[in-house]
């Protein structure tokens, strides 16, 4: 009993995990359809962020505070410049912008242990946020809760900012129709730049928080990538409540799917589940219905 | 779909050409080094007929496993400047020839190749990751030359070729159990990454559980590198293990020690014993999260003797006082020094001879002394539990009664007799 509580949690734990992982990626390649595989080293960058702020501000608690917005900030800032050197060149060729933001990761990793070392360093956790709060007969750890919360808030921005800004509805129409949106008069240039700035920013933030219960190291990107591409794919380009959905039902999945195997089993069951699940709707759960001819 | 997410055929050929360019490249360059070895079997080109003798020292120095294997490095340097200072090994001075294994299997054999045939080295010291000695295996057995490798394995190995100066699975998993067992503990949960090394070793605890009547009330893999442990950790707490059993590797250690200490559970609760853990690791983790947890090494930096101080004053003297050593260092400086006394014994740097001495040569190490096993080609070495405390150091809190005899493939145990098939 207490273990199925437990589970249940765990499951929406890690969903909340792998939905702010893949946040930031649903506005890049969900809306933009740029596959970034240096997603992950933005994520890492966070992390880092977190880590050089808490150097730096020296209480735990306070510095989390503080480098969310500044990892908010370091991600959107990379992000820009890899959009500006790299990506908007590469706009009509994704397998070429495949393989050269997954060039751009590994150099990304590669400073990262030239400038931190490869050890993971330590980030240390807030007094408020150590242990866990009792529910329902099982221990919580607090960290999950933060981060629960953490994504239901990032989450509600973002689709607020999509919804009911005049941002927001740029995005939009040029994801809807890029052609019809600059007749209008849209800067296409200027809203692209804008989404990756925002969706860059979402995984520096992704990153800050994960410190709190993952390793801060060069490769902690990785360990998130292929789960957040996974989570936009399944949730359906473009959809914000298909990220949602797909990564508590991913997050899910894996969590009942552990109870019964090993961990590494159960991601090879949800890969299979993801598989049969694409095979019946490859558009993913929702779709976006767009007014451009292609 | 987004109107940007669209394939155009053109592109797709574009791409697919370039992969394929890039592939047949890797392909070209892999005959390359593949060519090399069929032409095998030339004569041994190690010239020591002047006044010095040139060994390999082979380790990671770009790449992830750079930063552990930087530090071997640094360990062999040593040694050499140690033994050269103190006039050389048969009056002559060594020289190292080094070079990177770029952390990749196949960077390893190609330059243990090159260190063999064109810089010609007597013996290379090197390797670190058991995927990187395999692939230097065949390369070392084909030319007929000596590596020696520094670091605690799975066992089921012995090549004329190659000698082990880290532990072997009876010399640091086995007396770990043993431990365990003194303890009082009877149930364990083991965790691991699914690799060989976690596989192998969880294989070897659960013939010896089967029959010193522990239980072990759970077994599970993570992938490595993967930083979820929210079920495993809940069914480690929901099982009432006496103990955890801890092969993690890499970053997952961090994320698994931080959720175990946020549900609640500590070492006096339910200790876990790891057997990849050191001062290095330690620091990523989080002191406050690790404090008390055990460890199974052969050396600790904190061992308490005058060949250990002598290494380790040497060690911060040469590279600096906030470095550490740590167990595979002490290895890798040990058989530098196995090496050397080899070839005094044998007179002779020649592969064959020194294989023909090697039995019984040995060395007062930091972590003892050390006896080379001439029928397996590994030492004997001492184990230690170590406790990791408050500075991020481990203490050992119980050694071997003297140093265990090296038996890679358990034929000394009557429990692991079906184990040996499992290779």
């Amino acid at each position: 009993m207490d273990l199925l509580v437990g589970q249940l949690f765990t499951g929406l734990s890690t969903g909340s995990i792998l939905l702010l992982a893949a946040l930031g990626l649903s506005l890049t390649f969900g809306q933009m359809g740029v596959i970034n595989m240096a997603h992950g080293e933005f994520i890492m960058a966070g992390c880092y962020t977190a880590y050089v702020t808490q150097q730096v501000v020296g209480d735990a608690g306070v510095s989390l505070l503080i480098a969310l917005p500044v990892g908010f900030l370091v991600g959107g800032a990379m992000g820009l410049v890899l959009e500006w050197l790299l990506v908007r060149h590469l706009y009509q060729r994704p397998l070429d912008t495949l393989l050269v933001t997954f060039g751009v990761g590994l150099v990304l990793q590669q400073v990262a242990r030239d400038v931190f070392g490869a050890p993971a360093v330590n980030v240390t956790v807030p007094e408020f946020l150590r242990g866990g709060v009792d529910l329902l007969g099982t221990a919580v750890p607090k960290t999950r809760l933060f981060i629960l919360a953490l994504a239901v808030v990032a989450v509600t921005v973002v689709a607020l900012v999509l919804r009911f800004t005049a941002a927001g509805r740029r995005i939009r129409a040029v994801v809807g129709n890029r052609d019809l949106a600059e007749t209008a008069g849209i800067s296409s240039r200027a809203v692209d730049a804008g989404t990756f700035f925002i969706g860059s920013g979402l995984a520096g933030v992704a990153g800050v928080a994960l410190t709190l219960i993952g390793s801060t190291s060069p490769t902690t990107g990785q360990s998130y990538l292929v789960d957040a591409f996974l989570v936009v794919v399944a949730g359906g380009m473009g959809r914000i409540k298909g990220a949602v959905v797909a990564a508590v039902a991913l997050g899910t999945f894996q969590a009942v799917f552990e109870t019964y195997s090993t961990a590494s089993l159960a991601k090879v069951g949800v890969f299979v589940v993801i598989v049969v699940f694409l095979q019946l709707r490859p558009q993913g759960l929702f779709t976006l219905r767009t007014r451009s001819l292609a | 779909m987004p109107q940007r997410f669209t394939f155009h055929p053109r592109d797709l050929t574009r791409s697919l050409a370039a992969t394929a360019a890039v592939t047949a490249l890797a392909l070209t360059s892999a005959c390359g080094s593949r060519a090399g070895e069929e032409t095998a079997a030339a004569e041994s080109c190690v010239d020591t007929s002047g006044d010095t003798v040139k060994v390999g020292a082979l380790n990671s120095l770009s790449g992830t496993m750079s930063i552990s294997e930087t530090t071997v490095r640094d360990a062999i340097y040593l040694a050499v400047d140690e033994i050269n200072a103190a006039g050389g090994v048969q009056g002559k001075q060594i020289e190292i020839v080094a070079e990177d294994g770029a952390s990749e299997p196949t960077v390893f054999a190609e330059k243990a190749e090159k260190l063999i045939r064109e810089d010609c080295v007597a013996a290379v010291f090197g390797g670190w990751t058991s995927a990187s000695r395999k692939a230097m295996l065949p390369v070392f057995e084909d030319n007929d030359s000596l590596l020696y490798y520094p670091v605690q394995y799975e066992g089921l190995e012995a090549s004329e070729n190659i000698f082990y100066t880290g532990a072997t699975t009876n010399q640091q998993i086995i007396p770990a159990l043993d431990y365990l067992a003194e303890t009082g503990v009877k149930s364990l949960y083991l965790v691991g990454s699914d690799y060989v090394f976690p596989r192998t070793a969880n294989a070897i605890i659960n013939a010896y559980a089967a029959d010193k009547g522990i239980e072990i009330v759970g077994e599970d893999y993570a992938q490595l590198g993967s930083v979820e442990f929210s079920t495993i950790v809940n069914q480690v707490s929901a099982s009432g293990a006496d103990a955890v059993f801890n092969t993690l590797n890499g970053d997952s250690n961090v994320a698994f020690f931080r959720e175990y200490a946020n549900v609640g559970l500590t070492a006096e609760q339910m200790p876990v014993m790891s057997v990849s853990i050191a001062e290095e690791e330690v620091g990523g983790i989080g002191i406050e999260n690790i404090e008390g947890q055990l460890a199974a090494w052969n050396y600790y930096q904190t061992i308490e003797s005058p060949a250990n101080t002598t290494f380790v004053d040497a060690f911060k003297a040469e590279y600096g006082a906030d470095r550490v050593t740590s167990d595979p260092m002490e290895a890798a400086y040990n058989s530098v020094y196995l090496w050397a006394a080899t070839a005094e014994k044998a007179g002779s740097f020649d592969v064959a001879d020194i294989q023909a001495s090697a039995d019984g040569v040995s060395f007062e190490s930091p972590e003892g002394t050390v006896v080379i096993d001439g029928e397996n080609h590994h030492v004997t070495k001492t184990a230690r539990i170590g406790e990791i405390r408050a500075d991020g150091l481990l203490y050992t809190v119980w050694e071997s009664a003297g140093a265990i005899e090296p038996d890679p493939f358990l034929e000394g145990y009557e429990w692991a007799a079906d184990l040996q098939v499992s290779e």
